[in-house]
């Protein structure tokens, strides 16, 4: 592995996102109008139910977590498809880097896109609705990790299928979170899905997250077994989503996809 | 002379056509090699094979006596690529598209190679330009730039000159023979305009249907096919139905 190439790929999209102001804003954008938006229906539930009575912020800071993992896999995939838009595709991969280069500087970069959009957004919270996500402790960390490693999971199963199919894959790639958005019961415990999608749930690492996030916030106890088995398929989707991506870098080569990309 | 690019009996299927049907040739140190051949013919395959781009289904290709198939990030740093079909990142300025590809290819000092290339180049002017807002010309030049960024043994070039006006067209022709002569290195030129090829090239590969159906020093195919340029033979040949149709 080198770190300059590492760099120097980390570099073409820095220059990219701090030469525009559309972009920044577009990354600030979002995430602060989701936020607030939900700091509102918080507030609204917070008044009107007895299930979060006693903590305020939950949704909230459900929210702002899944906007974390929702910016992490678009960011990655976002990253990806610039390089299609942009046709520096073949450029990209006629030089002398390694898929573990190329991998690492966008996981990089796509954790710095993400903070760039969250952090404004969870300064928001304090000031507008009275809830900090830092109420989670030192959990926090582990949630934002486990949610970190799992967006960037989805970014290069996702970028896997671009690789293997090309541009054409570029609408799964809108879509992938929303998917998955239903199985992760990011606003209501695991109970209200159907028992058939109960199970989908238990084999995906959100579901242990969002459950941990609000055991935290409403009974006040840690669950370490729910921040275990998040990372426990954290690990093995991150893995299967490597081997996967070499998978289809190598088809790829076969079917002449890479040549092709930018046309 | 040494061969920098050895291409052993390469084959590529995609399912059941055959896009490259077994081909030989090799390039040398200080050559210019040109790929001619009509639309479909398996240019860019092969170009795309030795670039590691696409896997072939069988048969070899050594560059500067490494096999691609094992080595292809050490060979990735002595190759190079330029064609009209791809593009460097339009947002970003000349120098910082430099200045990133000389990180991806580990350049030493990447300011003497920036301005080395911008004076060779003249491109000097438009370091500090946004890249997507250069005209064709301009943007070829800076092509060029990237292409040489990392000093190549080898070139690939897929119709560099393409939508070029014929002084910059000129430009380019006169650079390359002359970083050629200077650099010794070898240069692959797939073109569809014959008075560059027989200016340039020391020897061609005539392509159709993925096969090589002729191949020799441009003056050598003239007389051969008995027509007065490289134009009239490329006619001939591709609207033959050769034995390999």
């Amino acid at each position: 592995m080198s770190l300059t190439r590492i760099y120097g790929l980390f570099l073409r999209h820095f220059y990219l996102i701090t030469r525009s102001f559309p972009r920044i804003l577009d990354l600030v954008y979002w995430p602060s109008i989701q936020i607030t938006l939900w700091g509102f229906i918080s507030n609204f539930f917070a008044t009107h139910t007895t299930y979060y009575n006693n903590a305020v912020g939950v949704i909230l800071t459900c929210a702002i977590l899944y906007d974390f993992l929702f910016r992490t896999s678009i960011g990655f995939n976002m990253l990806f498809l610039e390089e299609i838009w942009s046709r520096n595709f073949t450029n990209l991969f006629i030089a002398p880097m390694r898929i573990g280069e190329i991998l690492t500087s966008l996981v990089v970069t796509a954790l710095i896109r993400s903070l760039i959009g969250l952090v404004p957004a969870i300064l928001l919270t304090s000031p507008l609705f009275g809830i900090s996500i830092l109420d989670l402790g030192i959990f926090l960390f582990f949630l934002f990790l486990s949610l970190y490693i799992f967006g960037i999971t989805l970014g290069i199963l996702v970028s896997s299928g671009l690789l293997r199919f090309g541009p054409s894959f570029e609408n799964i790639a809108w879509s992938t979170m929303f998917l998955l958005a239903p199985f992760g019961c990011i606003y209501y415990p695991i109970e209200t899905l159907p028992e058939i999608f109960q199970k989908i749930a238990y084999v995906l690492p959100l579901v242990y997250i969002f459950e941990e996030a609000r055991n935290i916030l409403i009974n006040q106890t840690v669950n370490i077994e729910n921040v275990y088995y998040a990372f426990m398929w954290n690990a093995f989707y991150f893995c299967l989503s490597i081997a996967l991506f070499y998978y289809s870098f190598n088809a790829a080569k076969n079917k002449g996809t890479l040549i092709n990309m930018g046309e | 002379m040494k061969n920098l690019i050895e291409v052993q009996n390469i084959k590529k299927n995609y399912g059941k056509k055959e896009a490259v049907k077994g081909i030989s040739f090799n390039v040398e140190e200080d050559e210019i090699l040109g790929l001619l051949g009509p639309n479909g013919s398996g240019k860019t395959t092969t170009i795309g094979m030795l670039l590691g781009l696409l896997k072939p289904t069988s048969g070899q290709i050594f560059i500067n006596n490494l096999k691609l198939e094992e080595n292809r990030i050490q060979i990735l740093e002595m190759i190079n690529f330029i064609s009209p079909y791809i593009e460097l990142p339009k947002k970003l300025t000349v120098k910082q598209n430099l200045y990133v590809y000389s990180k991806l290819y580990k350049v030493q000092n990447i300011k003497e190679r920036i301005d080395y290339l911008s004076e060779k180049l003249r491109i000097g002017e438009l370091l500090n330009s946004i890249t997507g807002e250069l005209s064709s010309g301009q943007k070829n030049r800076v092509s060029l730039a990237k292409a040489l960024v990392n000093e190549p043994k080898v070139l690939l070039l897929d119709e560099p000159t393409a939508s070029l006006d014929p002084e910059v067209g000129d430009f380019v022709r006169t650079f390359l023979e002359d970083y050629k002569k200077e650099k010794k290195i070898s240069i692959l030129l797939a073109s569809h305009n014959m008075n560059e090829v027989t200016r340039l090239c020391k020897s061609v590969l005539m392509m159709k249907n993925g096969e090589i159906i002729d191949q020799g020093k441009p003056e050598d195919l003239i007389a051969k096919h008995g027509r007065t340029n490289l134009e009239e033979v490329f006619l001939k040949l591709s609207r033959s139905k050769s034995e390999f149709n």
